[in-house]
């Protein structure tokens, strides 16, 4: 998925620099209640991007982006320094399909180029909820994947209704995660689709996850490895 | 009302495995929720008006002292009384007091949380007064012996089914099959209890600071049968039910109905103001209204969980959530369920014993979606979570164990070094061998158990991003728009 991800942006003509002393955001201490254990990871993660060279930052995950544009200001709400930081650094995190669509414009009037090769494929879309929600994106990896030659999309019933992931929630509450995945996954099954794709790498372990379990032939792929396959 | 927040595990458990209380939790999306969405986007200017809404709201909570004494004046001034109640032992003490001092043998009541926080019917009953509920689903509930399901649809988990059997348990009535001559028959049972009642008990959905007005939302007239009938009206509020003005109620009539049920206008929108006048042809010769606390003000002092205060209680929340529509109204162990009541609950009766409602929520952002007065209950539920684990607030409500607590220190330290990650990852790799099966890690052991109840797990690929990064991608020729080799790897 990473590798699809830099494959994508290099393909739409996009110059991919990756920082390799970063590793997580914090997400998870912070959901599970642990700020403190959050905090010295997020401080991390604003040390290696909050230099003035870097103009975007691109997250190929709703859920992560929206933990540094939306929730590090709850994060450091106490810590008046750091605030200052994610002031200046949250607004140049964009999640992949916010990218392509509201700053580099993509599909556009032109659309992507044509591609015989591209593997044709039925797709449905799951809207992962912090990409809907937080960051309000709902419509860009639609209109990514309309433009997309050989995808097929289908909508899918109840797309922006939660798989039941939540990080942590997911182990600790698995049964009622497992009720809320089972939903979805019947849904995702009953579209017809090959595949089921979104912006976020969690929902799709999830999901991916769930759909293994009872033996279906649909696979997840993040919408980066889309874009991947079907640009030349 | 017995606090039951401690054993909502087992309430989900419960609710999960009973397909018929499924199927109408899974009703609620198509029926209220949509209703709800579409009835918003027929609203002209419907983000306009969440928007003012949340202002106004923000305005007369921080402001509650002077709208409360200004409410308080205006009712005196029509001859009512206002009571405040510090909490909910008082409320009852307070109506129990009145109806035994007016002689009082029957109770029509009309919906009301407030009274299911006191437990109002129970202690009425003990002391020889007859309680009667008389919105319909609250009239089955207590049939039924059963607490609300639901804020709006208190017995949204029972069809017709059930209630038919109930029927004819309780009222002793024939086989009745269809939802109309169910309705029928309570409105028979009902009518007696009407003309008989000396005291009718209201809740109030808004209390207009300006006028001493009593706002009530019913669709089935007994909230005006309630408050008109008997000789004495008893009506019960909390605190933060206050509006400052009749505009600001209409404001949020459009937003608490729409949003409830999709409806533009409910079926009864029912103003009191005071008691009957001698032109008057009917209504109480006595009118009062408790404004009760319980709990309330630890709220207000919060500033993180004050916003909880605005809650006008229309159920959308519920209906967004999926988690509420896995677990129902019951696992949540009080008055107040879904995702507002997971906040309210603790706030209301104890944080350490609530301390599953906050993290019982994939924070999927639903319920903030939803509500008309745009609270931010994800925001929330964090804040709990956080003083749940850390226990700074308030030591007492701490209740991460010992192994949480190293777990995310450890964690904290894996994920803090770029060395420590990749040696981890590689520990991992070798640790997962025997757990692979044909591709996927189909079991896993002790606490991570559940994971694999109802998925699977991908193993952790041969090779990292980091590590391809290195090996092909950072030089990549397809990478031809000047990659800048300063690529953060010397960092």
């Amino acid at each position: 998925m990473g590798e699809a991800t830099v494959r994508a942006l290099r393909k739409l003509g996009v110059p991919v620099r990756f920082r390799e002393a970063q590793t997580c955001c914090g997400q998870p201490a912070f959901n599970s209640g642990f700020w403190d254990d959050a905090k010295p990871l997020a401080r991390k993660f604003l040390d290696l991007f909050e230099d003035a060279d870097t103009d975007q930052i691109v997250v190929p995950s709703g859920s992560c982006a929206s933990m540094i544009r939306v929730f590090y200001s709850e994060l450091f709400q106490d810590d008046p320094a750091d605030l200052e930081r994610v002031k200046k650094v949250a607004p140049k995190v964009f999640e992949l399909s916010e990218y392509l669509v509201d700053v580099l414009g993509v599909p556009g009037d032109t659309g992507f180029p044509e591609n015989a090769d591209a593997p044709e494929v039925s797709v449905t879309y799951h809207d992962a909820c912090h990409l809907t929600r937080e960051l309000g994106a709902a419509t860009q990896a639609r209109a990514i994947l309309n433009a997309l030659p050989g995808v097929e999309l289908t909508e899918l019933d109840q797309s922006e209704v939660c798989c039941g992931f939540g990080g942590t929630f997911a182990v600790k509450y698995a049964d009622i995660s497992g009720a809320m995945l089972k939903d979805k996954v019947e849904r995702i099954d009953a579209s017809g689709a090959d595949v089921v794709t979104a912006c976020d790498a969690s929902c799709l372990m999830h999901i991916g996850g769930g759909l293994e379990k009872r033996c279906s032939k649909v696979r997840p792929k993040h919408l980066a490895e889309l874009i991947d396959e079907a640009l030349p | 009302m017995k606090v039951k927040t401690r054993d909502f595990n087992k309430g989900a458990a419960v609710a999960i495995r009973d397909e018929k209380v499924q199927k109408s939790l899974l009703g609620l999306y198509n029926g209220f929720h949509k209703a709800r969405i579409s009835a918003a986007a027929d609203t002209p200017d419907w983000e306009l008006l969440r928007e003012r809404a949340r202002q106004v709201k923000n305005r007369t909570i921080a402001n509650l002292d002077y709208y409360l004494e200004s409410f308080e004046k205006k009712v005196t001034e029509l001859g009512g009384v206002v009571y405040f109640a510090p909490d909910a032992a008082a409320a009852s003490k307070y109506v129990l007091d009145l109806a035994k001092a007016r002689g009082v043998r029957t109770v029509i009541k009309g919906k009301s949380m407030i009274s299911e926080e006191m437990g109002l019917n129970e202690q009425l009953t003990e002391a020889g007064i007859e309680p009667v509920e008389t919105d319909l689903g609250e009239y089955v509930i207590q049939l039924a012996g059963e607490t609300p399901y639901h804020i709006v649809a208190p017995a949204i988990h029972k069809d017709r089914h059930d209630v038919s059997k109930l029927f004819q348990e309780k009222l002793g009535t024939p086989h009745i099959e269809d939802i109309e001559g169910l309705g029928k028959e309570a409105r028979e049972q009902l009518r007696e209890k009407f003309i008989i009642a000396d005291m009718g008990i209201t809740g109030a959905n808004f209390l207009v600071a300006e006028t001493g007005t009593l706002g009530l939302v019913t669709n089935e007239g007994n909230g005006r049968m309630a408050s008109s009938m008997p000789r004495i009206h008893v009506a019960l509020a909390g605190m933060e039910r206050v509006v400052p003005t009749m505009e600001d109620m209409s404001m949020f009539l459009r937003l608490l109905i729409r949003s409830a049920t999709g409806q533009r206008i409910s079926s009864y929108v029912t103003l009191v103001n005071g008691l009957r006048r001698p032109a008057d042809e009917d209504g109480p010769e006595e009118f009062h209204v408790v404004i009760v606390d319980n709990g309330r003000s630890r709220m207000l002092a919060d500033p993180e969980l004050r916003e909880a205060l605005n809650c006008i209680r229309c159920g959308a929340c519920l209906n967004a959530c999926p988690v509420y529509r896995k677990v129902g109204g019951h696992s949540y162990g009080y008055v107040y369920p879904g995702p507002i009541g997971a906040i309210v609950t603790p706030m209301l009766t104890g944080l350490g014993d609530a301390k599953d409602l906050p993290f019982a929520s994939s924070l999927c952002g639903a319920c903030k979606e939803a509500c008309p007065v745009k609270v931010n209950i994800p925001r929330m539920l964090l804040a709990l979570r956080r003083d749940l684990t850390d226990g700074k607030k308030n030591p007492a409500d701490k209740r991460s164990t010992l192994a949480e607590r190293l777990s995310f220190k450890a964690w904290r330290v894996l994920f803090g070094s770029n060395a420590l990650l990749g040696l981890s990852t590689r520990i991992g790799r070798l640790m997962q061998v025997p757990l692979v099966r044909n591709g996927a890690i189909r079991w896993l052991p002790g606490p991570l158990g559940g994971w694999t109840r109802h998925r699977t797990l991908k193993p952790l690929p041969r090779s990292s991003f980091r590590d391809r990064w290195a090996d092909h991608l950072a030089d990549d020729p397809a990478n031809h728009i000047g990659n800048d080799d300063s690529s953060g790897r010397q960092q």
